[in-house]
């Protein structure tokens, strides 16, 4: 593997990675943000998850679910971390339908921290009905789901504007810079002061975008704070006892002729 | 094959041993002798066996809590994220393992083709590594459809189609592979089964594999016919055993990386949408690894053409061993055929990288002259160059490095015909 050779791989690849621009790109990069959950050791911002599941049950769960959530899931390590108290209350304000009981008949309970979290629409079919022809996503793994992840969320959330001259949009279409197209079926429904926050941090859209966004990239990955320290550990533990491996090789091979 | 007979020292071992030598198996893999400038890329076979035994353990596990439903698959893959203990662990572990088990086994082919390993007498060796890649591509191709995520469906759709090129009997077969009208609840449940089967075929013929590399030998960096044992080897246990752990922690480190730091930056962003057979993602690729066979299958415009021209990018492998017509096996005494082989890395990668891309405009051109240089250089390069190129002189032994003067092809070719 001489050193020209190198150098010839690196080029081609200088030369691949400038061709890509090339690519139509209709849509306007997602802003960066520095999220306290990016990085090696990123965790999530407590207080903003808290605020963030406030947006989403007061604003987003009107259409979206998230269905793979469970209401004991806030209070657990590495999320939201509601209080048990404050888990119950949550999960005790939702109406769940159970059943059949005895006599064969579904009824309705006050929800408990197991269940799942309650979907605005019994179906894809009455979801998409409802909006338009365009079913809101379920938002359980949405920052997964979307190239871009947290950053194209809060972008989107951000990223209504009027259309430029010359763009006309049907009814029930938005325009939004960092959408596919630019084109949204769903409104901006953000506005300063939308909702009241508990600790009393002012409302505003961006605050209000970048809160959500948050409480997303958890409920996508719960297990990130988790993963993040894990991961430090075992790589810690992997270096040393690498070295110590090195160390038995170079003096097991001593013994031979022959560098390792 | 064994140099000195083994004999048990416990009466107990005696007794076992002579009813199943399995004592002096382990005692041949111990002191198998390795040529002692075996250099790092040969640590890749061991790492290729820890990736196949992590593969088969995660998943084991995996299909503990995981369901082959098209209605409940996506589901259950939330469950083992959400619900089950370090199920996010064991699920990152097994899907970055598929891809650090591809970047291993490419290193593992690319250090075959350029040291010359799958020549003869190797040749067996070789064709039981392409059968064990083959098997791998259909694991991890059927591992990603069980997600049901929408890269899962379409790209099921896409690959079970490919067999609808076939004259005549295409759409019946492919309906055959579905045992539906369309890619649905019986594929998939399918997929799981032999998801789960070919792993241990993998087993099977990774130890095939080994056998077969245990009746020549290891070949190695200069690529010579060494005596065994001798100054120029050393036993597998510790020699081999301690370097190929220094290898296979440095490759651990780089997996855990993409494990606890990035997990999801090799697949793609649409396998978290679940299944949706009404709505087409707008780019259908494959993971990384297949990408560079998906740009052969789209330079032909022909859909059957195609087809043909992937598979045989892969089944020209195959007849590799008799396409080179070099009687010196190790590229670094073969000053022509060393550029030939950078160019065809930079080739696959290339392809590779165009795979990934919309299939048109300069992406397209791009595929097209991939593709047939990937041919021409196992069609024309490593006939012609094995013919016509003047090697440089080849040491006698391990040993003695010194290049005995005017040794040549001639020299290499003694060393050679003595096996």
């Amino acid at each position: 593997m001489t050193k020209s050779n190198i150098k010839l791989l690196v080029l081609s690849f200088l030369l691949l990675i400038l061709l890509r621009p090339l690519q139509s790109a209709e849509m306007a990069d997602p802003i960066k943000v520095n999220w306290s959950f990016k990085g090696l050791t990123g965790t999530f911002d407590r207080a903003s998850l808290q605020r963030g599941f406030q947006v989403y049950k007061e604003v987003c769960a009107s259409c979206h679910s998230m269905q793979y959530l469970s209401y004991r899931n806030l209070g657990e390590p590495g999320g939201p971390e509601f209080s048990e108290q404050e888990v119950k209350a949550i999960a005790a304000s939702f109406e769940i339908e159970d059943g059949p009981d005895s006599q064969g008949e579904m009824f309705t309970r006050p929800g408990k921290p197991s269940d799942k979290f309650k979907s605005p629409y019994p179906n894809v079919q009455a979801a998409t009905a409802a909006n338009g022809g365009a079913y809101p996503p379920d938002m359980s793994v949405l920052v997964k789901a979307r190239k871009g992840g947290a950053n194209y969320i809060y972008s989107v959330l951000v990223g209504y504007e009027d259309p430029p001259p010359g763009v006309n949009l049907d009814d029930g279409v938005y325009y939004n810079k960092y959408m596919a197209g630019n084109k949204i079926k769903m409104p901006n429904n953000l506005m300063d002061g939308l909702v009241e926050y508990a600790d009393g941090t002012e409302s505003t859209v961006d605050q209000m975008a970048k809160d959500v966004t948050t409480f997303l990239a958890w409920a996508a990955e719960p297990e990130l704070e988790e993963r993040h320290r894990t991961g430090v550990k075992v790589i810690i533990y992997l270096i040393l006892l690498t070295i110590l491996v090195y160390l038995s090789m170079k003096k097991i091979w001593s013994r031979i002729d022959t560098e390792v | 094959m064994s140099e000195h007979e083994y004999v048990p020292k416990s009466k107990a071992g005696k007794w076992f041993n002579d009813r199943l030598p399995l004592l002096t198996l382990g005692a041949h893999l111990t002191d198998y002798p390795t040529p002692k400038n075996l250099n790092y890329w040969w640590t890749f076979g061991g790492i290729l066996t820890f990736c196949l035994i992590t593969q088969i353990v995660t998943g084991i596990v995996l299909a503990m809590h995981y369901v082959a439903h098209a209605d409940l698959a996506f589901a259950s893959v939330e469950h083992i994220m959400r619900d089950v203990n370090y199920g996010w662990l064991i699920r990152y572990i097994h899907s970055n393992g598929a891809s650090m088990f591809f970047l291993a086994v490419y290193i593992h082919i690319f250090r075959s083709l350029f040291y010359g390993s799958y020549k003869s007498p190797r040749e067996v060796i070789w064709i039981i590594g392409l059968m064990i890649y083959l098997l791998m591509m259909a694991a991890a191709f059927m591992g990603y459809v069980l997600p049901w995520g929408q890269m899962s469906f379409w790209g099921a759709t896409v690959i079970t189609n490919l067999f609808s090129a076939i004259p005549l009997v295409g759409d019946s077969i492919t309906t055959w592979l579905w045992g539906a009208y369309s890619v649905d609840n019986p594929t998939l449940n399918r997929f799981f089964s032999l998801h789960y089967l070919i792993p241990f075929l993998i087993l099977g013929l990774v130890v095939l594999h080994i056998w077969a590399l245990h009746v020549p030998g290891n070949n190695n960096p200069v690529g010579i016919d060494i005596k065994k044992p001798s100054k120029d080897t050393v036993p597998f246990h510790p020699y081999i055993t301690i370097k190929d752990a220094f290898a296979l922690l440095v490759f651990m480190i780089i997996f855990a990386g993409f494990v606890f730091f990035t997990p999801n930056v090799l697949g793609h962003s649409d396998n978290y949408i679940p299944a949706n057979p009404l709505v087409t993602p707008a780019h259908i690729v494959p993971e990384w690894y297949l990408l560079p066979f998906y740009a052969i299958l789209r330079s032909v415009p022909d859909k059957l053409g195609g087809v043909i021209l992937m598979f045989s990018a892969i089944f020209i492998l195959f007849v590799l061993p008799w396409l080179d017509t070099s009687k010196v096996r190790s590229a670094v005494f073969r000053p022509i055929y060393r550029q030939f082989f950078w160019i065809l890395v930079i080739d696959v990668l290339m392809l590779g990288y165009v795979g990934a891309m919309p299939a048109e405009g300069i992406y397209l051109v791009l595929a097209r002259v991939g593709t047939i240089y990937y041919f021409l250089h196992f069609i024309v390069v490593m006939p012609v160059v094995g013919y016509l190129e003047k090697t440089d002189p080849i040491p006698m032994s391990i040993s003695e490095p010194v290049l005995t003067g005017g040794a040549e092809p001639s020299i290499a070719r003694k060393v050679n015909d003595k096996v």
